[in-house]
């Protein structure tokens, strides 16, 4: 692993030296400051593209099993294990399956993926390439959770969604953060909806890009939104480790319980996961 | 194949060439395509667009409306007529192009509705051309409301609508015995890219199993598509035959043709399946074809001495219907739907009695009731099984009631019946005792004891010797 905490640094727009050429334009339409400033993240520090069938990579991936507090904190219904039923790497692809079955006293059986004590890390860029499940009460994520601080707990360690989706909105994912005085019901978020298609019929990439007082949040080519400390009332919690989580919840407060219409099971496939850091090339 | 079809149609002098040398197309060949315009009704009819109200149905119960509209200047308003108008018992139509669209490159048919009070539509979609109705659609019970609200009927596959002229229909009777008015706007084809997840379905989605014989056809029923569509709904539609293809496990046993209908040909098992656009639909026919059925014994009586009610060897009288409903304890279903082999029998299911009306026989100078009776293998008969016939006799005024009906019933005991065989009955009409006349006789009626819940009759006819 590289050093976590490495500064990257600030860079103006001016070419597209980018990878993603919607935020120049992004950022040209809707920011007036000259100085406004995007890190370029093109050194690659974790790449998971899934090539090994069998068991996802130990090196990178530890697993929340059961039911945790509450469903998770959120009432979810299913109860999570490592089994090769529910989270198994097959021809390239990662796959988290949600079932409905009754398991250790819950009714749906799924997987959750972290990175936690493996992978954490500040800043960056964060994109995962998936195709999404669909269905009512079907609530795949891929999210980065702030590392344990002694002494503070959630949402003052920060939380930073990159793709949530609600199975019943097959078009719509949303964005989001949460921090001390903007979580749950009151975080900061925004949907990106797609046009004419939808997230489950096909692979989308699902990224941010995390510098020191943003986060851009990404599907695809189009940059749909941008977070910054002006944007949070609260404190801005996202200047120290995070590690990634890919999950499959089914029901929750978040999309409500599946019904008789949901079909299962339901398969949540990633292509890869990659980070890049920002390799300090200044891009004016 | 369509494709081939359609190229005949259009230029049948080239095929003709072709066909004479005996040359295949060549590689540049193109298959002449029809437009591909989606619109059917926006601000009115699209061109070529025809109204064509059903038979039965209310013949002014659509107008273009002016008035109303969704958007734009006009809009489709139907009239759903009160119980009892004179004027048609229900508003159905199609409304078919004079040529035919390529609709391939769209996903579904769209429009926005409204109505005068909530309302379920009985039937509304598209692929009805009053023609082979090929690739029907039809979305049952639509339920509208009185706001506008868009509404979506997926095509089951768009690749086979490269040539349909019926671009929309609907059927929808009174509510509750009272009329509505319902508007229907911006009707058209659209490729919506976020109707998926098909989810096709045979038999309802059920694995069916049934035993059954040679030479017998069965059509697969229960023909329908689901697609998830963007507002997270699962939208069901029936689906015409045409859109499926069937496969059998065992062609030897059983085949099944393009419209789903099987055709059993030996001794076996053979499993029927089929799929919509390559995903495979939900649901089987498994069929345990046995040998031949043993038809019942063709009568021999010469036909001066017969009046046939039912029977392949006579001309029949006219039979207003062979499964007449008395409410509320009857549960018998089936009548004259079985065939085997070109010989009609009348299969009943779920049997506990039935009734068969017939034009007003005279059968005075008759001296016998001839019946052939089938109970199927596997019904337990026991000591006090028993089968009853009732004939009834509508009297002098030749309808049921007046007054002047006389009922006679005669039972058919256990030591008479038996299972997997016909059983032939030639019952003295002076058995039944209570039938005083017999020259106004309408109708014959079977009762069986609770455990011969099924039945299969034949040659029913009055003789005398």
């Amino acid at each position: 692993m590289k050093d976590k905490k490495r500064f990257i640094p600030m860079l103006r727009v001016a070419k597209s030296k980018l990878a993603l050429l919607a935020v120049v334009f992004a950022f040209a339409a809707c920011d007036t400051s000259e100085e406004q400033t995007v890190a370029v993240f093109e050194d690659l520090i974790l790449e998971d593209n899934f090539d090994q069938d069998g068991a996802p990579d130990a090196s990178i991936w530890n697993y929340d099993i059961g039911t945790g507090q509450n469903g998770w904190g959120n009432n979810e219904l299913q109860y999570y294990t490592s089994r090769s039923e529910n989270v198994s790497v097959q021809n390239g692809y990662l796959l988290i399956t949600a079932r409905k079955e009754n398991f250790q006293g819950s009714g749906y059986t799924s997987a959750r993926l972290l990175t936690k004590g493996k992978f954490e890390n500040t800043y960056g860029r964060y994109e995962a390439r998936i195709k999404l499940p669909y269905g009512q009460g079907i609530w795949p994520a891929f999210w980065l959770l702030g590392s344990d601080i002694p002494g503070e707990i959630w949402p003052q360690i920060g939380e930073i969604d990159i793709m949530e989706y609600r199975g019943q909105e097959p078009t719509v994912v949303l964005g989001t953060v949460h921090g001390p005085g903007y979580s749950a019901g009151q975080s900061i978020s925004k949907r990106y909806e797609l046009q004419g298609d939808r997230f489950d019929t096909g692979f989308h990439i699902f990224g941010i890009e995390w510098g020191p007082e943003y986060i851009n949040f990404y599907v695809d080519d189009v940059l749909y939104n941008q977070i910054t400390p002006d944007d949070v009332p609260g404190e801005w919690v996202f200047n120290h480790d995070f590690y990634i989580i890919l999950n499959l919840a089914v029901g929750g407060s978040f999309v409500g319980s599946p019904n008789a219409e949901t079909v299962f099971p339901q398969t949540m496939l990633v292509d890869y996961v990659r980070v890049y850091e920002s390799n300090g090339q200044r891009n004016f | 194949m369509m494709k081939t079809n359609l190229y005949k149609l259009i230029c049948t002098g080239i095929l003709i060439g072709f066909t004479a040398c005996e040359r295949p197309l060549s590689d540049d060949v193109e298959f002449a395509t029809y437009a591909s315009n989606g619109d059917v009704f926006l601000d009115g009819f699209t061109a070529g667009l025809n109204y064509f109200p059903f038979e039965g149905s209310k013949l002014d119960a659509f107008t273009v409306d002016s008035e109303v509209s969704y958007d734009g200047e006009a809009s489709m308003r139907i009239d759903v007529p009160n119980f009892g108008d004179p004027g048609g018992a229900y508003a159905g139509a199609v409304f078919p192009t004079n040529s035919p669209r390529d609709l391939s490159g769209y996903d579904a048919l769209t429009f926005w509705a409204k109505a005068t009070k909530a309302a379920t539509i009985n039937e509304i979609g598209f692929g009805n051309n009053f023609g082979e109705n090929k690739f029907l659609v039809t979305k049952t019970n639509l339920r509208i409301s009185t706001n506008w609200v868009k509404y979506i009927i997926p095509i089951p596959d768009p690749s086979k609508l490269i040539a349909e002229s019926g671009l929309f229909w609907y059927s929808e009777g009174p509510e509750d015995g009272d009329g509505y008015t319902f508007w229907v706007d911006e009707v058209q084809f659209e490729k919506l890219g976020t109707v998926a997840q098909p989810r096709p379905s045979i038999l309802n989605g059920e694995d069916v199993e049934q035993t059954t014989f040679t030479d017998i056809t069965i059509p697969v029923t229960g023909l329908t598509q689901t697609f998830n569509l963007a507002n997270g709904v699962n939208q069901t539609v029936n689906a015409a035959p045409g859109y499926f293809t069937f496969e059998t496990s065992n062609p030897g046993v059983a085949l099944v043709n393009e419209q789903g209908v099987v055709t059993t040909l030996n001794e076996g098992t053979a499993v029927i399946t089929a799929l919509v656009g390559g995903v495979r639909a939900a649901g089987s026919l498994t069929l345990n074809v046995g040998g031949a059925f043993e038809l019942a014994p063709t009568p021999t009586r010469p036909a001066a001495n017969v009046i046939s009610v039912y029977s392949d060897a006579y001309t029949n009288v006219n039979v207003d219907f062979y499964n007449g409903f008395f409410e509320p304890f009857q549960t018998t279903l089936g009548g004259d739907d079985l065939n085997i082999n070109g010989n009609s029998i009348i299969s009943y299911t779920d049997f506990n009695f039935v009734g068969i009306q017939f034009g007003r026989v005279n059968a005075s100078a008759m001296t016998g009731l001839h019946i052939d009776l089938y109970i199927p293998e596997g019904i337990n008969l026991n000591a006090s099984s028993f089968i009853d016939i009732e004939l009834q006799d509508y009297g002098s005024d030749a309808v049921t009631g007046g007054g002047d009906d006389t009922v006679s019933r005669i039972k058919i005991t256990a030591d008479r019946l038996q299972t997997g065989q016909w059983v032939t009955l030639d019952i003295p009409l002076s058995d039944f005792t209570a039938l005083t006349t017999r020259t106004n006789l309408g109708l014959i009626l079977f009762q069986g004891s609770a455990e011969i819940n099924e039945l299969l009759v034949d040659n029913i006819y009055f003789y005398t010797e």
